[in-house]
């Protein structure tokens, strides 16, 4: 047992609790905020390293930890604390998975505007941590946008709040943006609190399979089009093959605005459901991610297939997701993300390694505020027990 | 200390660039708040980034305060100005730097007016969506400081979410470029918001938007302010995001009424603005949806051009500056409460007025709950500011009480940090004082604002015995 945690759940950690390969000696299971907080302050009196999980569905992202005492699992805070439908909020534990809110949410005829992959496992914690975008991060952001209010539990055992459960509200620092996309290492996400939108009345999918060159153009039409898509995903299993564009539109009249947009594109077929791979990532034992504006689109595509890098994502948000059609080794990694950095940085845009079992990889690239981040960690986690290692500079 | 550091100014500046003249320097006493009011130190107005970094390193080499000022709009004392310090003021930044519509991005310079980036792009059918009320004066970087909103954001959004990249020049005095497309710490997020106390912003950055299709904008009167309160909910509840909706009480009319002659329709206890935008199809299917909504509405106006829809928003507009028209003073709030409580604290503000004998006139984003109780008063009656400041008070814990916020869009400053601690405990305040501390350990940029006396970075938490340092120093106060 952890000394010094008396009334949590621990257990033994076995070889499957592993985190990038390093093994936890303990599994905290806490039920509350408040055992969360006490989990922590034992961690920091005996200075163990400590690793938040969710669903464990993107614990591989990232880098492995330096160390790892404690895998802190958050799967028992898996309430809906509050829906309040009439303001258009939820407040959930982060344990909660993403498809159980969804559903919450649907009976309700409200969602979370998010996509947030592998739904049925991932929780919302672990969505934060992470901040993958989704299909719809055009029309709605990323978790940083439509998260309102968060509590979190510092290293040393703090819990403390930011935000509320107003959606407009500029009181005080926004913990919340801070935490989004920190990979657990600032302290741990307990709870959150999200605006929420109504489902829309309608949706259609107009999807046509187009060839690379025509990609960026209909992207730029489709960004200024009237009849307004929510989202425009591109896939391309074969690096050498067609592309093929679907897009999403939502709210009343979404068949006559389906029509026009598929003139738009020039072809295609209009459809009721999405295509297979919507908003789904198809592996990430190494998993890229480049972002790039909207005039960075054509430099992306061609490098991508320049690469050899099966293509997935956002043209309008200028978020995709890259990865090898087969194994790749550590130093042809290292230098096919090497190559393609150069040709997407020189088009405005970034090349992210999220996931890849090897070391040596330059996952993050050029961070340009990289000192003051330091400094952030060093405030929050001055003794480097929070997923150290994990994530930009080794923070 | 003040006079070595002005001498050091001046070998950095150009000449005109430096003010010490005591009646020049009075028109930067104070911003919106009027009656926060503070002499500045001395007044800098940088010409460019590399030169707001030289000041903030003086000031850092001088252990001197700075405040940053854009067009000294808000509402909040953000940038009132500290007697020992110095005000940087941006209003010689205004370049837009780059309109790229490809990339639906602008580059601009801090102090540029939140409105010229939407006249520079609108010909071509794009605009800067967040539209805070002073947006033909009010600059973009004070925006960014205190993360404006405005009518529209209950669809769109608010400035944090429409900032793609800030370069700042942090409390040290270095040049950072904050982008959300780099990897690491959302630190732009935090920045956005923190009314200056994490640095100054010096280049941003924004994202376009496409002009809609359609805007429907509609004015609904009701008889009372209970049916419009019901018309908002049953607008929320049928599925609609409409760009914004304003609701103005008797009182808000009667002034509006009085300053820009509004024609709003006549014995309205309550008058609603709704406007739909978006995809023609769709703002017609909400249109008729809206029309069955507001079916108890008295009269209905649906604005058939641009010119009509600028007369249903001129009174609404218009409603702070008007209630001078029937007030001697007043006090603007700003309180934040979940929509549905609404009804529930708008009658509660009717008590308290009645209590207090103090008139509020009612102005607010009824979509997102967010309140502008104008507090009116007749200062040259002994006591009435106090019973007007005792009202808007209590107006503020009503919001905190049922779960809203002390404010939504016009910042803390330095008039609501005693405010703070009712919404926010201490160990919420100690964390987000950990930001600041990351950013600014040494205290220097706009202190006094936003947090109740602050920790020292590096003070233990524990109780704390004797005057405060930062009190004793004069950085703080206690409160």
């Amino acid at each position: 047992m952890i000394p010094g945690v008396a009334g949590v759940a621990v257990r033994d950690a076995g070889a499957d609790d592993a985190v990038g390969g390093v093994r936890p000696r303990w599994v905290a299971l806490p039920e509350t905020v408040e055992e969360i907080a006490a989990v922590l302050r034992a961690c920091a009196a005996r200075d163990l390293a400590v690793v938040p999980v969710g669903g464990g569905t993107k614990l591989h992202w990232g880098a492995p930890p330096d160390r790892c005492d404690v895998l802190l699992d958050l799967c028992c805070l898996n309430e809906v604390l509050e829906h309040a439908a009439g303001d258009l909020v939820v407040r959930v534990q982060a344990g909660v998975t993403v498809a159980a809110l969804a559903a919450a949410l649907a009976a309700k005829g409200q969602e979370l505007a998010l996509d947030a992959p592998y739904a049925e496992d991932a929780t919302i914690g672990g969505t934060l941590a992470t901040a993958p975008a989704g299909p719809r991060a055009f029309r709605y952001g990323t978790a940083r946008d439509l998260l309102i209010g968060i509590t979190v539990v510092l290293p040393d055992g703090t819990i403390a709040r930011s935000g509320g459960k107003v959606v407009k509200n500029v009181a005080g620092y926004d913990l919340g943006k801070l935490f989004t996309g920190s990979y657990g290492t600032l302290g741990v996400v307990a709870e959150a609190t999200f605006r929420l939108h109504p489902l829309p009345a309608d949706r259609r999918w107009i999807t046509a399979e187009l060839g690379q060159d025509d990609v960026p153009p209909v992207a730029a039409r489709l960004a200024a089009a009237p009849a307004e898509p929510n989202a425009a995903e591109v896939d391309r299993p074969d690096p050498a093959g067609p592309v093929t564009l679907s897009v999403l539109v939502e709210g009343a009249a979404a068949e006559p605005r389906a029509e026009s947009l598929r003139a738009l594109v020039g072809a295609g077929s209009v459809s009721a459901a999405p295509p297979p791979w919507w908003g789904r990532i198809a592996g990430d034992e190494v998993l890229v991610e480049a972002r790039f504006p909207a005039t960075g689109t054509r430099a992306v595509l061609e490098a991508a297939a320049g690469a050899g890098l099966c293509l997935r994502g956002s043209v309008l948000s200028g978020r995709v997701l890259l990865e090898p059609p087969g194994a790749i080794g550590a130093s042809e990694l290292a230098g096919t993300v090497s190559g393609l950095r150069a040709r997407v940085e020189a088009a405005g845009g970034r090349v992210h390694v999220l996931a890849a079992p090897y070391a040596g990889v330059d996952r993050w690239g050029q961070v340009s505020a990289l000192p003051m981040m330091r400094r952030v960690k060093e405030r929050f986690d001055p003794g480097r027990r929070m997923s150290p290692g994990r994530f930009v500079g080794g923070i | 200390m003040l006079d070595t550091l002005v001498a050091a100014l001046r070998s950095l500046l150009p000449q005109d660039s430096v003010i010490t003249d005591p009646v020049r320097l009075r028109t930067y006493e104070c911003d919106g708040l009027t009656y926060h009011r503070a002499t500045p130190g001395v007044v800098v107005l940088p010409g460019t980034a590399e030169q707001v970094a030289r000041v903030v390193r003086l000031c850092n080499d001088f252990s001197v305060p700075f405040v940053a000022r854009g067009s000294g709009t808000g509402l909040s004392g953000g940038a009132l100005p500290r007697e020992d310090g110095v005000l940087i003021v941006t209003s010689k930044m205004r370049a837009i730097l780059e309109i790229d519509l490809d990339d639906r991005r602008a580059v601009v310079e801090p102090g540029v007016t939140n409105l010229a980036i939407t006249e520079a792009v609108r010909d071509r059918g794009y605009y800067y969506a967040p539209d805070p009320s002073s947006q033909q004066v009010c600059s973009i970087g004070g925006n960014v400081a205190e993360n404006s909103g405005g009518a529209h954001c209950l669809k769109y959004g608010f400035t944090v979410n429409h900032v793609e990249a800030c370069e700042i020049v942090t409390p040290d005095g270095d040049l950072v470029t904050l982008d959300r497309m780099d990897a690491g710490y959302d630190l732009l997020g935090a920045f956005v918001g923190s009314e200056g106390t994490l640095g100054i912003a010096t280049k941003i950055t924004v994202r376009l938007c496409r002009a809609p299709e359609a805007v429907t904008t509609v004015l609904a009167a009701f008889e009372s302010i209970e049916q419009g309160g019901q018309a908002v909910s049953a607008i929320i509840g049928a599925g609609i995001v409409p760009a914004a909706i304003e609701m103005m009480d008797a009182l808000a009319i009667e002034a509006a009424e009085a300053a820009v002659a509004c024609d709003y329709p006549e014995g309205a206890g309550a008058v609603l603005i709704v406007e739909l935008d978006g995809p023609e199809a769709e703002v017609a299917w909400q249109f008729a949806r809206l029309r069955e909504i507001c079916a108890g509405a008295f009269e209905l106006r649906v604005a058939a051009g641009a010119a009509e829809r600028a007369a249903i928003w001129k009174g609404r507009k218009s409603a702070f500056a008007a209630v001078g028209r029937i007030s001697p003073a007043y006090i603007v709030q700003d309180g934040v409460v979940p929509r549905t409580s609404l009804p529930g604290v708008l009658a509660a503000i009717d008590r308290l007025s009645a209590e207090h004998g103090i008139r509020v006139a009612n102005v607010f984003h009824a979509g997102d709950g967010n309140l502008h109780p104008l507090v009116l008063f007749d200062d040259a009656e002994p006591g009435a500011g106090e019973r007007a400041e005792a009202v808007s008070g209590a107006i503020l814990d009503l919001c905190v009480e049922h779960g809203g916020s002390i404010t939504g869009e016009h910042g803390v400053g330095v008039d609501k940090r005693r405010y703070m601690p009712r919404m926010f405990s201490e160990a919420d305040l100690d964390t987000m004082q950990l930001v600041r501390c990351a950013f600014d350990p040494r205290g220097l940029s706009n202190p006094g604002k936003v947090f109740p006396t602050p920790r020292l970075c590096g003070e233990v938490p524990g109780v704390r015995k004797g005057v405060h340092p930062l009190v004793e120093s004069g950085k703080a106060d206690q409160l």
